[in-house]
């Protein structure tokens, strides 16, 4: 029957996603149109500073719903908006505020694509018969029957490889899963959109995180807690260095993360930097950026993406936050039901930082990924 | 070939978001847009043809109302009706008091009013979706100036009670206001018998065109005007009539009249029942407005709405969609993502069922074919749900 061969595309108003829909389209493909409906952008504005106008090219804002809906019409699919408010709240945008209560800096883009973007919109994609959904995301997916795997793999433009936040990926979605733009350059999948009439071909990239309109996170977790009723945990505690000596005071340890040298207050002959947070003691360890450098990384919560599991070392590169060149190490489990493992760098790297994601890779494979404890 | 357009022709059933017109309400409006162009406020001929036009239509709309030509004032629709009756009336420190099951026009507001003085409070349904008059009697206030209560309820279809609550108003001189869009060409209109002061109707949910409505203003009504400018409509709302618009909603009432004569809505309920019947067979459904007996609470011929338990109303609606059908569930919010009922809610459904709820709303012209097909549709989808909803593996908390 027909409606089994439907792919629906999540649109989210942005130049990849519109241009994804205007492919599968002209291949002659059954295309529904999906918008999640994430996050209420009015909802705080104008408390604690956030803009009360949020710009365009932040997800769920009224102009990226009008932009979606225009491509829908112009492509003549049908297009839905599917409200996801309560489960983004749940899995998203309250875990991003306890990481960093929690001294932790989280990435909210990999907990959206693990539980909303590929597990929620692939069951809706599901319940209204279509059996594939297609994302604006740059990556390969590719299944190979050797390995009897799906092999995810980093992008022909490197410069906008996603793979990083699709490290969660499991073998179930990758199945169900288009990346039809993983083999082009942004200046191609732009050209396309040209080709294909599509108005918001040369639309600006969204950068910062989605909810958070003035991209302050700072103000965000103000706003947020107050709206909720919550207090504002006092994490007020000292600044050490890294021999342990008391060096100054902070008002709290959500205002830092690993790696950040501006806002320390503390007059230095060489910048400082923030190296460890401690969320019992509220201690906050600063020191000089050679000693940032670490060779280690334990990180939990794992996912595997082209092996079943890591049974016995490895060697691999991996990448510490979204702007990093991936860098060897070896790969080590950490016994059997620990569910964490251990990496050595080959090199020392600056700023690991607990919340972020490791993800490993092999060549142009990911091989998996976890979070950073 | 595009997902959505299947060989089956589209059935419509949300025939409280808006109707189409019928065929007498086109015919009837074609003249004037390009032949009877004129100004009924001009003086010459020409304005003169739509004058005749304007005072035809508001001696029918007077018919439908059961009042006199003077008491019908034309507008741009439910909405303006509901904010005019609220605006129009209220003044800082007055007293409001309406229900939780109102349009949003209504709701909205008393929420602006808020800011400048006006209390409302905000009577609860039974379970049933019923307002209880004791509970607006029990609400009145010495300040209370306006009761504002819907005839019918569009998510529902429940018939409030509103001749008892016309006599309370009368008894403490308060003002009342019945929001009658729901209820339009589906029950018998009768302003002197509700007891109302004030009445609101919207000609696109009963075959008229949308962008025009009607209010009926009992004569002597202090109600001040929202727009002001020109003396139309005896000062009460400035601009000029939107003619053809005000024919149509006009030819449609006239229609309308008819059809509650002509044993339409009888034929009408008895198909909604059958189909009502063989949904609520589904394993884990229920209806919504149903008495503490189970018998449905008394409503309108032409709607019914029933929640399906461990599966999303908002992705069923999709599918349904997808497969040639059109119901509702929900209220759009603002970006059209659907947000749960807050009748529903107000009646005391959880979230979760208040999301898992769909109404079906029929047209007058409702074939014994399309409730078949729906029969058969509905339940596939709703099994094809369960099976594969996070509702149902029990993700969702």
């Amino acid at each position: 029957m027909l409606q089994q061969d439907i792919i629906a595309v999540a649109m989210s108003g942005g130049v990849d996603s519109s241009t994804v829909a205007a492919m599968l389209v002209h291949s002659g493909e059954s295309v529904v149109g999906l918008t999640l409906q994430l996050w209420d952008q009015t909802r705080l504005a104008g408390k604690h500073g956030i803009p009360e106008a949020p710009k365009a090219g932040r997800c769920c804002s009224l102009d990226d719903v009008y932009d979606a809906r225009r491509v829908a019409e112009h492509l003549g699919i049908p297009y839905y908006v599917v409200n996801q408010q309560a489960r983004f709240e749940q899995d998203v945008v309250r875990p991003f505020v306890d990481e960093y209560l929690a001294g932790r800096t989280p990435i909210p883009c990999s907990l959206c694509n693990n539980h909303l973007k590929f597990d929620q919109l692939l069951n809706t994609a599901r319940s209204i018969g279509a059996s594939r959904i297609a994302t604006g995301h740059y990556a390969v997916n590719e299944y190979d029957s050797e390995r009897q795997r799906w092999i995810l793999k980093r992008p022909a433009d490197l410069a906008k490889d996603q793979t990083y936040f699709l490290f969660g990926l499991t073998q179930a979605q990758l199945a169900h899963t288009l990346f039809p733009l993983g083999n082009l350059t942004k200046t191609e999948t732009r050209e396309i959109a040209r080709q294909h009439g599509l108005a918001l071909a040369e639309k600006p990239d969204s950068q910062e995180i989605c909810f958070i309109p003035g991209g302050d996170y700072k103000q965000f977790l103000t706003a947020y807690l107050e709206e909720q009723g919550r207090p504002m945990p006092d994490s007020a505690g000292e600044l050490v260095s890294s021999s342990g000596a008391v060096i100054g005071k902070h008002d709290g340890i959500s205002n830092f993360t690993v790696g950040q040298r501006k806002g320390l207050g503390i007059a230095s002959p060489s910048p400082l930097y923030v190296l460890g947070i401690d969320p019992a003691s509220h201690r906050v360890t600063v020191g000089v950026e050679t000693e940032l450098a670490t060779r280690t990384l334990r990180a939990g919560k794992l996912n595997w993406i082209s092996i079943p599991e890591l049974t016995a070392s490895m060697r691999v590169r991996i990448k510490i936050r979204h702007r990093h060149e991936p860098a060897l190490a070896t790969l080590e489990p950490v016994g059997p039901d620990s569910g964490e493992v251990v990496a050595i760098f080959d090199e020392p790297q600056r700023a690991v930082t607990p919340g972020q994601s490791a993800v490993f890779y092999d060549g142009n494979e990911v091989v998996g990924g976890g979070w950073i404890v | 070939m595009l997902a959505g357009t299947t060989s089956n022709p589209r059935i419509y059933m949300d025939a409280n978001a808006t109707t189409p017109l019928l065929p007498e309400v086109v015919e009837a409006m074609r003249p004037y847009w390009m032949q009877h162009f004129g100004n009924a406020s001009s003086i010459h001929l020409d304005g003169q043809q739509a004058r005749t036009a304007l005072d035809h239509a508001r001696q029918t709309l007077a018919e439908f109302f059961n009042c006199h030509d003077a008491e019908v004032v034309f507008n741009s629709g439910g909405t303006e009706g509901d904010n005019t009756a609220l605006f129009g009336l209220l003044h800082p420190g007055d007293h409001l008091i309406t229900t939780s099951i109102e349009h949003s026009a209504i709701l909205q507001s008393a929420t602006r009013l808020a800011q400048f003085g006006v209390q409302t409070t905000f009577v609860a349904p039974q379970p049933s979706g019923l307002i209880d008059p004791v509970d607006i009697l029990r609400a009145v206030r010495p300040e209370t100036r306006l009761i504002s209560v819907m005839l019918a309820n569009n998510e529902t279809g429940v018939l409030q009670p509103v001749e008892q609550i016309g006599k309370i108003a009368a008894d403490t001189g308060i003002f009342f206001h019945i929001d009658a869009v729901q209820g339009a060409g589906k029950v018998k209109f009768d302003v002197r018998r509700f007891g109302c002061h004030l009445l609101s109707i919207s000609a696109h949910k009963m075959h008229g065109p949308k962008g025009v409505g009607a209010m009926f203003v009992r004569r002597g009504t202090p109600l001040e005007s929202m727009l002001v400018g020109g003396s139309h409509e005896r000062r009460r709302r400035a601009g000029t009539e939107n003619i053809a618009g005000i024919v149509g909603l006009a030819k449609a009432a006239e229609l309308a009249m008819h059809s509650l004569e002509d044993g339409v809505l009888i034929r009408l309920a008895a198909l909604r029942d059958q189909m009502e019947k063989d949904l609520l067979r589904l394993h884990g459904t229920g209806l919504n407005g149903a008495l503490p007996d189970g018998r449905p609470a008394p409503r309108v011929a032409n709607t019914t709405n029933i929640w399906f338990d461990d599966l999303d109303g908002e992705a069923l609606v999709i599918a349904l969609d997808l497969k040639g059908i059109a119901v509702s569930g929900g209220s759009a919010c603002h970006s059209g993502a659907t947000e749960p009922s807050h009748v529903l809610m107000a009646m005391g459904l959880d979230k979760a069922r208040a999301r898992a709820s769909l109404r079906f709303s029929l047209l007058k012209t409702v074939s014994r074919a399309e409730i078949d097909r729906v029969l058969e549709v509905v339940p596939a989808a709703v099994q094809q749900l369960r099976t594969l909803s996070p509702v149902a593996a029990g993700t969702l908390g």
